[in-house]
């Protein structure tokens, strides 16, 4: 999932302490945000496979990114990214076995290290190893396909947290734009496949949209810069995964984003260069 | 520093051999995997210790369970809502000393059959004869299971009859027919019960009865009220059928006692077995649990415990569909074997195999996980199961059945299923927004698994070397020995599908023993006797069991697989009434009868 709370912009410091909590500076609110969902939906109806598969998870992200990073850039890393990658991992992935747990975090982490283009990662590192593991391994792993329990209210509550904790981050944006869209494509497959419209938006109402749209969609260093361009790439995100949906691939989302996102990274990587080539010219 | 190119090389290198690993691993194992190898029965015998061969037609059984028809408003998800019904128990319902057997049909009008064991190597369905055949009369609802039980200890198997609808209980009338007893006892009008047993929770000798809800009692599925009766999660739903636990006063009466013992979940109960598993001369009782976690309750012989959360066994949500005790590693405790589903690229449950862990014991017992380790964790659309020494050669081994919808081989309602399973429950719980299956299969045509174990901790699925290609949509398997030849048959209930009947052929050179007990003060049918073996330094226990597994019943008498030249030093009898009586140097390949003590 996205690996910085901090989008790039910068912006004056708020005042209020509240202002202050829920501001871009603030690197730890992505994964305090992640931990509290853990937290609210284990309390409530006990969301994790076993808390053994999850410290897994979360040490071997950890552990990855501490080793990669001090070898790699020299110096020690923070953490904060590794952390909600690896809690990602632990609460999306579903086996009965533990090695997956410490296998997706891994390759999420090296995924960062291994798959740049222009001294960038082009993946979302969990959306990497999820997608991966799902393709590779379908018969150990599976991802969180349930809902919250019975119960609305965490449902209701983790909306309304990680709403307005990403119109503080400035990306509400992405994740509206995405939600707008995955409603319309959910009446037009509902309209095409003749399936009930509920059953289209259901997957809407599990946890596991909620990590995809609050986390994955909302990346800083997998998306790309301009506003408007990440609402076109997130539409084309959920257009992708209608399609994947019309030919009943189960974990439509995931692929969505590890086919477009990377696409969309890299044509504007090549648009920059185009721009910059020109501007050299005429210097 | 930074590294340069070779440590990126190498970075990149470890990084596609992780990617790659699970493809490498995969096909590492297919190439050691012998479980899809056929074998004809002389080598089967050789490698193996044994073979089955389907056998129903030459037997003279020609049974075919039937769907029922459900209200028109689940046309569209009929085959997944009308998806059980076909069960077996074994019963010596005459007393001849061969096992009989009773399956159920529930087709509305469709009959239920009790083939009678003929001595001869053919059974016949006396079930009209005897009055326990059309039960399932429009208006009643159709049966879902059986189990038998001498509720009145008067020597002879009564038969309680679940259903989607009225549970009834029938006398056996000395084996020459039975007498509908229901309105008697005090049965309630309508539970959509798929599970029940006997046991003496009280050890008072006489019968109990659970009987665990799976649909909500106020649901009639023939003329709904609504659509919404649907689970209201695919792992957390609470508002299945109650569970009843009816103690018996003696007398023929009955009193439900459920609430006032501490039984009180309405989570949809699909599997539930009784064992002392804390060695206190209690039954405790295991519940599998679709849509949700498994329940234990510690029996204290007055009230009962809800511990699964506390043991271990009720943490992670699944789709519990059997409950079955085995002491699989020959150390006098039982593991507990939960099949649930597991469909490759869209859900990984893994069955549970719940095994005590080590220093722990009494209330403080806790479970394991061992599935993976074991080797029986993956099982498809996973339902009945049982622990039996199929090969004689003193350890259990396991037999699984599976697959749930067998319709269209090549399109799969999987990806539906799996959208709505993700939905809030005010979506889920409302069948009218459950995609229309269109003829689509669920988890259909799965092979199935016989799983040998080692004694060391190892199973290994020998299923189609065996004799054992069928790939029906299994419901329930239950183990006798049918023909009195001291090995283990199979027999095997599948859902619109044919009765089948796996009989064994073992190799001689491995013996065995068995025993076929009766109570006097504890309750007649011996329920709840555990029989421990001691033979060459080793031991194993076993339990008669009032109903185990799926919707199914083994055979009361307890078999136990000896191997090559056993020196049986005893066997051990705790009778329910807590009385231990020692048989020394017991012989191998013999029935043996035993009458408690009074």
């Amino acid at each position: 999932m996205n690996q910085q709370s901090v989008p790039i912009t910068p912006h004056a410091s708020p005042t209020a302490p509240w202002k202050r909590f829920l501001s871009p500076e603030n690197r730890y609110l992505a994964p305090m945000f992640i931990t509290s969902i853990l937290i609210v939906g284990h309390l409530s109806f006990g969301i994790l496979e076993s808390y053994k598969k999850t410290g897994i998870a979360i040490a071997a992200s950890l552990l990855a990114e501490l080793l990669l990073g001090r070898t790699f850039s020299g110096k020690w890393p923070n953490l904060a990214s590794a952390y909600i990658t690896g809690i990602s991992v632990g609460i999306l992935v579903r086996s009965p076995a533990f090695w997956p747990y410490a296998v997706c975090a891994i390759v999420s982490i090296m995924s960062k290290y291994v798959l740049r283009i222009k001294g960038r990662h082009i993946w979302n590192p969990s959306n990497f190893g999820i997608s991966v593991l799902l393709f590779l391994a379908p018969e150990t792993v599976a991802s969180l396909s349930i809902q919250w329990g019975n119960y609305l209210l965490p449902m209701v509550v983790i909306w309304i947290l990680g709403s307005v904790i990403i119109w503080r981050v400035r990306r509400f944006h992405i994740t509206g734009t995405y939600v707008a869209f995955f409603l319309v494509f959910a009446f037009l497959r509902s309209y095409i496949t003749g399936s009930p419209w509920q059953s289209e938006i259901a997957p809407l109402t599990g946890p596991m949209y909620q990590l995809f749209i609050f986390f994955m969609i909302t990346d800083p260093k997998t998306t790309v810069r301009s506003r408007f361009w990440q609402c076109v790439v997130v539409s084309v995100v959920a257009l992708a995964e209608m399609i994947l949906r019309l030919s009943q691939v189960v974990y439509a989302p995931f692929y969505a984003l590890f086919l477009v996102g990377p696409a969309a990274l890299l044509i504007e990587m090549w648009f920059d260069s185009r721009r910059t080539v020109p501007a050299r010219v005429a210097a | 520093m930074k590294p340069g190119i070779a440590a990126r090389i190498i970075l990149a290198i470890v990084f596609a051999g992780l990617v790659f690993s699970p493809v490498i691993i995969k096909r590492f194992a297919a190439r050691h995997d012998e479980s899809k190898t056929k074998l004809d029965l002389a080598t089967a015998l050789a490698r193996h210790g044994f073979y089955l061969q389907e056998v129903s037609q030459a037997a003279g059984v020609n049974f075919l369970h039937q769907a029922p028809t459900l209200d028109p408003r689940l046309n569209h998800i009929m085959p997944q809502v009308a998806s059980m019904g076909a069960s077996v128990s074994i019963v010596d319902f005459d007393r001849d000393g061969w096992p009989d057997f009773y399956v159920t049909n529930s087709k509305e009008g469709a009959k239920n059959a009790l083939y009678r064991n003929m001595h001869d190597g053919t059974f016949k369905d006396v079930a009209e004869e005897m009055g326990i055949a059309d039960v399932n009369r429009a208006g009643t609802g159709v049966s879902m299971g059986a189990v038998w039980g001498d509720y009145d200890n008067d020597g002879y198997e009564d038969l309680l009859l679940f259903k989607w609808g009225k549970p009834e209980l029938f006398h056996n009338d000395a084996g020459h027919g039975f007498t509908r007893v229901t309105d008697q006892v005090g049965l309630p009008p309508w539970i959509n019960a798929n599970t029940a047993l006997w046991f003496d929770y009280d050890g008072d000798g006489l019968l109990d009865l659970f009987i665990g809800g799976y649909y909500s009692e106020d649901v009639d599925l023939w003329h709904l009220a609504s659509t919404k009766m649907m689970p209201d999660s695919f792992e957390y739903a609470k508002n299945g059928g109650r569970k009843y636990l009816f103690h018996n006063l003696g007398g023929g009466k009955f009193e439900e006692v459920s609430e006032k013992v501490g039984i009180h979940s309405r989570r949809w109960a699909l599997a539930s077995a009784a064992a002392d598993l804390r060695g206190t001369g209690h039954p405790d009782l295991f519940i599998a649990n679709d849509y949700g976690v498994s329940e234990l309750y510690f029996n204290d012989g007055k009230r009962f415990h809800e511990v699964g959360e506390q043991t271990g066994v009720g943490f992670a949500p699944k789709s519990g569909m059997n409950a079955s005790f085995g002491d699989i590693l020959n150390q006098g405790r039982y593991a507990v074997y939960v099949s649930n589903i597991s469909e490759e690229g869209v859900l990984i449950q893994g069955n549970n195999l719940w095994v005590p862990e080590e220093s722990t014991s009494g209330d403080k017992l806790k479970f394991e996980n061992l599935a993976r380790d074991f080797g029986v964790e993956i099982g498809g659309w996973s339902f009945g199961a049982q622990f039996g020494d199929l090969n004689n050669d003193g350890t259990l081994d396991l037999y699984l059945t599976n697959g749930y919808v067998s319709l269209d081989h090549n399109r799969s309602y999987w990806y539906d299923f799996s959208k709505i399973a993700g939905g809030h429950s005010l979506i889920i719980n409302d069948a009218k927004n459950w995609p229309a299956m269109d003829g689509r299969s669920l988890s259909g045509y799965q092979t199935k698994h016989v799983w040998l174990n080692d004694g060391s901790g190892k199973f290994v699925d020998v299923a189609q070397a065996v004799g054992v290609t069928d790939t029906y949509d299994g419901r329930a398997v239950a183990l006798a020995d049918l023909w009195n030849q001291g090995v283990l048959d199979v027999i095997v209930a599948n859902e619109r599908g044919p009765l089948l009947i796996y009989k064994n052929t073992a190799i001689p050179e491995n013996k065995w023993i068995e025993f076929d007990l009766e109570g006097t003060k504890s309750n007649r049918s011996a329920i709840g006797a555990q029989v421990a073996v001691f033979w060459n330094g080793q031991q194993q226990v076993q339990e008669v069991s009032g109903g185990s597994g799926f919707a199914a019943q083994n055979q009361r008498r307890l078999h136990f697989g000896l191997g090559k030249f056993p020196h049986v030093e005893k066997a051990v009898i705790r009778w329910p009434s807590g009385q231990i009586q020692t048989i020394d140097s017991p012989a191998p390949n013999e029935n043996h009868v035993v009458k408690e003590p009074s």
